[in-house]
C-alpha cells in the first residue's frame, strides 16, 4: 500500500483569463514603453533648452514656426480624445459593433492629424541642416511623428481584428490599452507644440 | 627585446617610479603642489579603508571557515546579529564623515588651485590643432604678438594665465609637473592660472584622445627667470633675417617654391599661412613635430622628406627632395634662430 | 519540507501533459522559433561571452603594442580602431548581455517560481536584435573601417568632419540595436518581477536579486534613450547634415557629452549592481545564513539607482566647467559610495555571524571584495575634482574602470558562472580548475592592472598608441603585458572546464548548494516548464523558510502554456495568462529591423522604406492566432476600470 500523503492547496482556478486595467501585463508593457519614450522626448527637451543658451537669438536667424497649422492640429489631438476614451469604455463589453466605430473614428483623427503634420513639416520656417535649431525642431517633430504613425498603425490593425471573430478575450483589453498609447501621444504633442511654437516666440 | 635588459636595469627602472618632470606626484609650482598634497592626503585615507576592510573580511571569514564538504545546515545567530548592527552603524557613520571630509578637502584645494591674482600676468593662448599646439602671446599691436608653437617660454616664479581654444577636435593640455589638465573644446574659450617655481624644462602631452597622432603631440613649458624669458620674448618678435651664405639663399627659395608655404607661415617672408606651425624661429627650440624629435639636421631632414613615416595620418605630406635642395632648406631652417 | 521529496498527493499538475504544453520546437527552424526564457537566457551568456573573448583578443593587441616604447606591431589607424571595439565590445556587447540580460533572462523566472518569463517573444527579439548589432561594430573592423574614435566617441572627433567614411556610423548604429535590446528585455523582466511572482512572495520577501534587476530596469528605461538619442544625433550630424555638435553653426560639442555620460555613468551601474546582487545571493548560501541586514542593502540597490543618474558630469570635470558645478558632482559621486560600503559592511556581517563555506564560487566572491574595493576607493580619489584634473585621461583611469568593471562584474559573473553552471547544465565543474582559473586569473589581472596605476601618475595618457622611450614608461607597461598572459591562460582553463564537466562533470542534482532560492526547487537542467508544481513562499529564502505544508498552486491549466498573474506589492493571484507558444516572428522582425536600421546608415530613406517590411513582420507577430480547445471566458462586462 501506498503512503498517501495531504497538502494544502492554493486554488486559482476560478481566476479569469482576461484582465482590464492595470491588472492586465500588457498594459504594464505599454506604461513601460511610455516611460522609455517620455525620457527620449524629456531629453530632447532638454537639448533644446541647452542649445537656446548657446546662442543669442532664438530662432537664430529663422522665422519661428508658423503658428496655423500647428494650433489646428493640436485641437484635432484634443478632440481625438473622444473616439479614444470612447473605444476604453465600450472595450470591455466585448461588443465589436462598437469597437469598430470607435477604432474608425480614432483612424480617421489620426489620418487628419498626419494631413495637418504635413502641412506643419512644410511651415516649419526652417530645414534641419541649416543649424542646430533646425536641427532639434525637426527632430523634435520627427520624433512625435514617428509616434504618430505607428500608433495609427496600431490602430489599424487592431481595427482589422475587430472584423474578425478574434476579438475576444484578451483582444479586448488591448483595445483600451491601444487608447492609453494615443493619450501619451496627444499629451506628448501639447508638450512638443507648446515647445515648438510657443517657446520659438517668448525665449 | 625586452627593455629590461637585466635584473640592475630592471631594478633601476623601477627604481625610478616617481622620478622625471612629467609625473602629477613631482610638482613644480604651486597648483600642482597643492594637487599633490591633497592626492596623498586622500590616498591615505583610502589606503586605511583599504586595510581595515580587508582585515574585516580576513577576521569574518577566519573566524566562521569551515572545511565541511557537504552544505551545512541553516544557522541563525541573532544575538551576533544584534551586535553587529551597533558595529555596522558606527562603520557607515564614519564613512559617512570621512566622505565629508575628503569633499571638504577637495573644494578647498579646488579653490587654491582656481584662486591666483596678478597684475599684468603673461598671458598666452593655445590653440589645440590636430596635432601641434599653436602657441600666441597676445598683445593689442601685432608687431609685439609673439607666435609660435609646442614650445612655451614664461617666467619663472611668477603666475601665467593661459587661454585655451581648439581649432577643430577636442585636445586637452596637460603638464602634470605644472597643473592638471584643461581640455581645449572647440566653440568653448577657458582661463586656468599655472606658475612654475623652479626653473626647467616640463614636458606636456595632450591627454584626451584627439585621432591619428594623438600619442605624438607633445609640448613643453620652460621656465627661466625674467631677463632670459624677457630675451626670448625680443628675439621670437623678430622676423626672420635675410639670409647671408648662398646655400641658406638657396634653401629660402626651395621653401618659397615648394608646398611648404602652402602650411607654414616664415615672418619677413611672403610666406603666410596658418594651417601649420609657425617656424619663424625654428631653430630657436628644442625639438620638432610637437616634441617628437630633437631639433637636429638630422632629425629635421627626415622629418621634412617623410613626415608620415615618424607621424602616420598627420596633416604634413611627404616632399620628395633633391639632395642639394633638402640640405639647402635645411642650412636655412636651421638660421632661423 | 524538502521539496525533493516524492510528494503524492493531490498532483496538482500532470508533468507529462506540462511537458507537452511547454515543449519548445526542436530542429534548425526550430531553433529560431524558441521562446523559452532559459534557452534565450543561454544564448545571451553563450553569445555575450563569445563577445567578451573577442574582446579579450582585442585587449591582448593594445597590450602587445604598449608592451615596448615606439612599438611598431600595430600603426595609428588600426590601434584606434581596436582600443574602440575593445571598450565598445565589453561594455556594450558583453558586460550588459551577460550581466542584466543573460543572468536575468535565465535567473529571474526560475526565482520568482514562474513557467516563462513575460513576453516571450518579445525577449527571443532582444536577442536577435543584440546578435545584429554586435555583428555590425565588428564587421567594420574586418573591413577596416571600425569605429575608431573611443567607446564613447567625442566630438567633433567622432563626427562628419574628422571621421570620414562609415566608421562611427556602425558604431552609433550598434548602439541602436543594443539598445533596442536592452530595453526589449527590461521591459520583459520588469514585468515578471512585478506581475509573476509565487503567492506569497511580497515585497519583503522578495529576493534582493529581484529587487536588483527590477531597479535595472528602471535604470535602464532612463538611461538608454541617453544613449539612442545622442548616438542618432551623431548619426543624424553624419549622414544628413544636422548641426547638433557644430559649433559654427549654433551646435554644441559639449551636449554630446552630457547626453552620453548621462547615459554612460548609470550604464557602469547598470554593469555593477547585477554583480553586487550575484554577491548578495551567493554570500548566504555560502555562510549557511539569511543575510544580514536585507531592508539596507535593498534600500543600498534602489538608492544606488536613483543616484547612479545625478553624477554624470564627473567625467567632465577637466572641461572647465566652474568649480561650484563640479563641487555638486563631486558631493553626490562620493555619495554614491556610501550605498555600496552599506553592502559591504552587510557582507562582511553575514560572514561574521554565518559560518563559511568556501566553495568555488565563494572564492570569486572573495576576489570580488578584493578587487572592486580598490576600484571603489580609487574612485573616491577619482571624485576630487583638482586629483582628477591630474589622473583624468590618464592610465590611473583606466586602472580605476578595470578594478571596478572586472572586479565588480567579472568575478561576480564568474562567481554566478561556477554557482549556477551546475542548474543549466546539471553537471558540476571542477573544482581544482576553477581554483587554477582563479589563482591566475586573481594574479594577471593585478599585475596588469595596479601597475597602470602608477603609469597614470607618471604621465602616461590613455589612448596612445606608443610612447618615447624617455618618458621611463616601458618596465611598468611590459609588466601590464605579462599580466595579460596570465588572465588569458586563467581563461583557457575556464573554457576547458566548461566543456569537460559539461560532457563528464558530476550530476548536480536540483540543489548542489542547499541554497534556498525558487531557482533551486527544480531539476537541473529545469524542465522547459521549469516547476513540476508551482510554490508558494513564505519567507526570503523559500527552500529555508517554507513551512513543512507550504501549499501548492493549483488550478493554473497544463494543457495550455498559463502562467498565474499576481500582483505587484503582495503577490496574491489576480488572473491567469496564457503565454505565447513558439514562434518564428521575433526572429522575422529582427531581420526586417535589422535591415531597417543598417540601410539608414548608408540612405536616409532606409528607416522610411525599411519600415514597411518591419510593419508587416510586426503585423504577423502580433496578429491573434486561434488556440486551445477550451473555451475562452467571456469577456467582463461593466466599466472600464483602471
Amino acid at each position: 500500500m501506498e503512503q498517501v500523503r495531504e497538502r494544502p492547496v492554493l486554488d486559482v482556478s476560478g481566476l479569469p483569463s482576461v484582465a482590464f486595467g492595470k491588472s492586465n501585463t500588457t498594459w504594464l508593457a505599454n506604461v513601460l514603453y511610455m516611460m522609455i519614450e517620455g525620457t527620449m522626448f524629456a531629453l530632447l527637451f532638454a537639448s533644446y533648452f541647452y542649445l537656446r543658451t548657446r546662442t543669442d537669438s532664438w530662432p537664430p536667424v529663422q522665422d519661428p514656426p508658423l503658428l496655423t497649422y500647428g494650433v489646428i492640429n493640436g485641437i484635432v489631438f484634443l478632440l481625438s480624445l473622444i473616439p479614444a476614451r470612447y473605444a476604453q469604455k465600450v472595450a470591455p463589453t466585448g461588443d465589436r459593433g462598437r469597437i469598430r466605430l470607435a477604432l474608425t473614428g480614432l483612424a480617421l483623427f489620426a489620418i487628419v492629424n498626419m494631413v495637418l503634420r504635413g502641412f506643419e513639416l512644410a511651415n516649419l520656417n526652417c530645414r534641419w541642416y541649416d543649424n542646430a535649431y533646425g536641427s532639434i525642431m525637426w527632430s523634435l517633430i520627427g520624433l512625435h511623428t514617428g509616434h504618430l504613425i505607428t500608433e495609427f498603425i496600431e490602430t489599424v490593425s487592431i481595427l482589422g481584428i475587430a472584423f474578425t471573430p478574434k476579438m475576444e478575450g484578451t483582444r479586448l483589453a488591448d483595445v483600451a490599452i491601444n487608447s492609453d498609447y494615443w493619450y501619451f501621444v496627444v499629451g506628448s504633442a501639447v508638450l512638443m507644440d507648446f515647445i515648438i511654437y510657443g517657446t520659438t516666440r517668448f525665449l | 627585446m625586452i627593455a629590461a635588459s637585466s635584473p640592475m636595469h630592471a631594478a633601476a627602472v623601477l627604481a625610478s617610479f616617481f622620478q622625471g618632470e612629467h609625473n602629477s606626484l613631482h610638482p613644480a609650482g604651486p597648483f600642482s603642489s597643492n594637487i599633490e598634497w591633497l592626492y596623498w592626503v586622500i590616498f591615505w585615507i583610502v589606503f586605511v579603508a583599504f586595510v581595515l576592510t580587508i582585515l574585516a573580511f580576513a577576521r569574518a571569514s577566519a573566524k566562521t571557515y569551515s572545511r565541511a564538504e557537504e552544505m551545512l545546515p541553516i544557522m541563525k545567530d541573532e544575538e551576533g546579529d544584534r551586535k553587529t548592527k551597533w558595529a555596522v552603524g558606527t562603520a557607515i557613520t564614519v564613512t559617512v564623515l570621512t566622505l565629508f571630509a575628503v569633499l571638504f578637502m577637495s573644494v578647498i584645494t579646488g579653490k587654491k588651485v582656481e584662486g591666483m591674482s596678478s597684475s599684468n600676468p603673461v598671458t598666452i593662448q593655445i590653440t589645440g590643432h590636430q596635432w601641434w599646439w599653436e602657441v600666441i602671446y597676445p598683445n593689442p599691436q601685432a608687431d609685439q604678438t609673439v607666435i609660435t608653437a609646442n614650445e612655451i617660454h614664461i617666467p619663472v616664479g611668477k603666475p601665467v594665465v593661459i587661454l585655451t581654444s581648439s581649432a577643430d577636435v577636442i585636445h586637452s593640455f596637460w603638464a602634470p609637473s605644472v597643473h592638471g589638465k584643461r581640455d581645449l573644446i572647440p566653440g568653448y574659450s577657458s582661463a586656468f592660472w599655472i606658475q612654475v617655481d623652479q626653473p626647467g624644462t616640463y614636458p606636456g602631452r595632450c591627454a584626451e584622445f584627439c585621432g591619428l597622432q594623438h600619442a605624438h603631440m607633445g609640448f613643453s613649458i620652460i621656465a627661466e627667470d625674467e631677463a632670459t624669458f624677457e630675451a626670448w620674448e625680443q628675439q621670437q618678435l623678430k622676423p626672420a633675417p635675410d639670409p647671408t651664405d648662398a646655400e641658406a639663399q638657396h634653401g629660402r627659395e626651395v621653401f618659397l617654391t615648394h608646398t611648404c608655404v602652402m602650411c607654414h607661415t616664415i615672418r619677413g617672408t611672403d610666406a603666410g599661412s596658418r594651417v601649420g606651425p609657425d617656424l619663424t624661429h625654428l631653430a630657436s627650440r628644442n625639438m620638432i613635430a610637437a616634441e617628437t624629435l630633437p631639433n637636429t639636421t638630422g632629425a629635421l631632414a627626415g622629418w621634412i622628406v617623410d613626415p608620415q613615416r615618424i607621424k602616420p595620418g598627420n596633416k604634413m605630406t611627404p616632399n620628395p627632395l633633391a639632395p642639394d635642395d633638402l640640405n639647402a632648406l635645411v642650412t636655412y631652417l636651421r638660421t632661423l634662430q | 519540507m524538502a521539496i525533493s521529496e516524492p510528494i503524492v498527493l493531490p498532483h496538482a499538475t500532470d508533468e507529462v501533459r506540462l511537458a507537452r504544453t511547454w515543449a519548445q520546437p526542436r530542429g534548425f527552424w526550430g531553433w529560431f522559433m524558441n521562446v523559452h526564457h532559459t534557452a534565450i537566457g543561454v544564448r545571451f551568456m553563450v553569445t555575450s561571452f563569445i563577445f567578451f573573448l573577442l574582446g579579450g583578443v582585442l585587449a591582448a593587441m593594445i597590450r602587445l603594442q604598449l608592451s615596448r616604447p615606439e612599438n611598431h606591431a600595430i600603426g595609428p589607424d588600426l590601434y584606434n580602431q581596436i582600443f574602440t571595439i575593445h571598450g565598445s565590445t565589453m561594455i556594450f556587447l558583453f558586460a550588459v548581455p551577460m550581466m542584466f540580460q543573460g543572468f536575468g533572462v535565465y535567473v529571474v523566472p526560475l526565482i520568482c517560481g514562474t513557467r516563462n518569463i513575460a513576453f516571450p517573444r518579445l525577449n527571443a527579439f532582444s536577442y536577435y536584435i543584440y546578435v545584429v548589432g554586435g555583428l555590425l561594430l565588428w564587421v567594420g573592423l574586418f573591413l577596416k573601417t571600425g569605429a575608431d574614435a573611443g567607446w564613447f566617441a567625442y566630438t567633433p572627433l567622432s563626427g562628419p568632419q574628422f571621421t570620414p567614411g562609415k566608421r562611427s556610423d556602425f558604431w552609433a548604429q550598434m548602439i541602436t540595436f543594443t539598445e533596442v535590446s536592452a530595453l526589449g528585455v527590461a521591459i520583459c523582466l520588469a514585468t515578471t518581477i512585478l506581475r509573476q511572482r509565487a503567492p506569497g512572495m511580497t515585497l519583503n520577501r522578495m529576493p534582493i536579486i529581484l529587487w536588483e534587476k527590477l531597479v535595472l530596469s528602471f535604470m535602464v528605461i532612463f538611461a538608454m534613450p541617453a544613449v539612442m538619442v545622442v548616438s542618432s544625433m551623431l548619426l543624424m550630424d553624419r549622414t544628413i547634415n544636422t548641426q547638433f555638435f557644430n559649433p559654427a553653426n549654433g551646435g554644441d560639442v559639449l551636449l554630446y557629452q552630457h547626453l552620453f555620460w548621462f547615459f554612460g555613468h548609470p550604464e557602469v551601474y547598470i554593469i555593477f549592481l547585477p554583480g553586487a546582487a550575484i554577491v548578495s545571493t551567493l554570500v548566504p548560501v555560502f555562510a549557511r545564513r539569511h543575510i544580514f541586514g536585507h531592508l539596507a542593502i535593498v534600500t543600498s540597490v534602489v538608492a544606488t539607482g536613483f543616484l547612479g543618474f545625478g553624477v554624470w558630469v564627473h567625467h567632465m570635470f577637466a572641461t572647465g566647467i566652474p568649480q561650484m558645478s563640479a563641487s555638486f558632482f563631486t558631493a553626490a559621486t562620493l555619495m554614491i559610495v556610501i550605498p555600496t560600503a552599506v553592502q559591504f559592511y552587510c557582507w562582511i556581517a553575514t560572514i561574521w555571524n554565518g559560518r563559511l563555506q568556501m566553495k568555488l564560487p565563494m572564492l570569486w566572491v572573495f576576489g570580488f571584495f578584493f578587487v572592486f574595493l580598490i576600484g571603489g576607493l580609487s574612485g573616491v580619489m577619482l571624485a576630487s575634482v583638482p586629483v582628477d584634473w591630474q589622473v583624468h585621461d590618464t592610465f590611473f583611469v583606466v586602472a580605476h574602470f578595470h578594478y571596478v568593471l572586472i572586479g565588480g562584474a567579472l568575478f561576480p559573473m564568474f562567481a554566478g558562472l561556477y554557482y549556477w553552471i551546475p542548474k543549466i547544465t546539471g553537471r558540476m565543474m571542477s573544482d581544482l580548475l576553477g581554483k587554477v582559473h582563479f589563482w591566475l586569473f586573481f594574479i594577471g589581472f593585478n599585475m596588469t592592472f595596479f601597475t597602470m596605476h602608477f603609469l597614470g601618475l607618471r604621465g602616461m595618457p590613455r589612448r596612445v598608441y606608443t610612447y618615447p622611450p624617455e618618458m621611463h614608461w616601458g618596465g611598468l607597461n611590459m609588466l601590464a603585458s605579462v599580466g595579460a598572459l596570465f588572465m588569458a591562460a586563467g581563461l583557457i582553463v575556464f573554457i576547458v572546464n566548461f566543456f569537460q564537466s559539461k560532457a563528464t562533470g558530476t550530476l548536480a542534482g536540483p540543489n548542489p548548494w542547499a541554497a534556498g532560492s525558487l531557482d533551486w526547487a527544480t531539476s537541473s537542467p529545469p524542465p522547459e516548464y521549469n516547476f513540476a508544481e508551482l510554490l508558494t513562499v513564505n519567507g526570503r529564502e523559500p527552500l529555508w523558510d517554507n513551512a513543512p505544508n507550504q501549499p501548492i498552486v493549483s488550478g493554473v491549466r497544463d494543457d495550455i502554456p498559463e502562467v498565474l498573474i499576481t500582483n505587484s506589492l503582495d503577490s496574491e493571484p489576480q488572473h491567469k495568462d496564457e503565454m505565447p507558444g513558439a514562434s518564428i516572428w521575433p526572429f522575422l522582425t529582427s531581420i526586417t529591423v535589422s535591415i531597417a536600421f543598417i540601410w539608414s546608415i548608408f540612405s536616409p530613406w532606409g528607416i522610411a522604406y525599411g519600415a514597411i517590411p518591419v510593419v508587416i513582420t510586426l503585423i504577423g507577430w502580433l496578429w491573434p492566432r486561434g488556440h486551445s480547445p477550451a473555451p475562452r471566458q467571456p469577456a467582463l462586462e461593466g466599466r472600464w476600470s483602471k
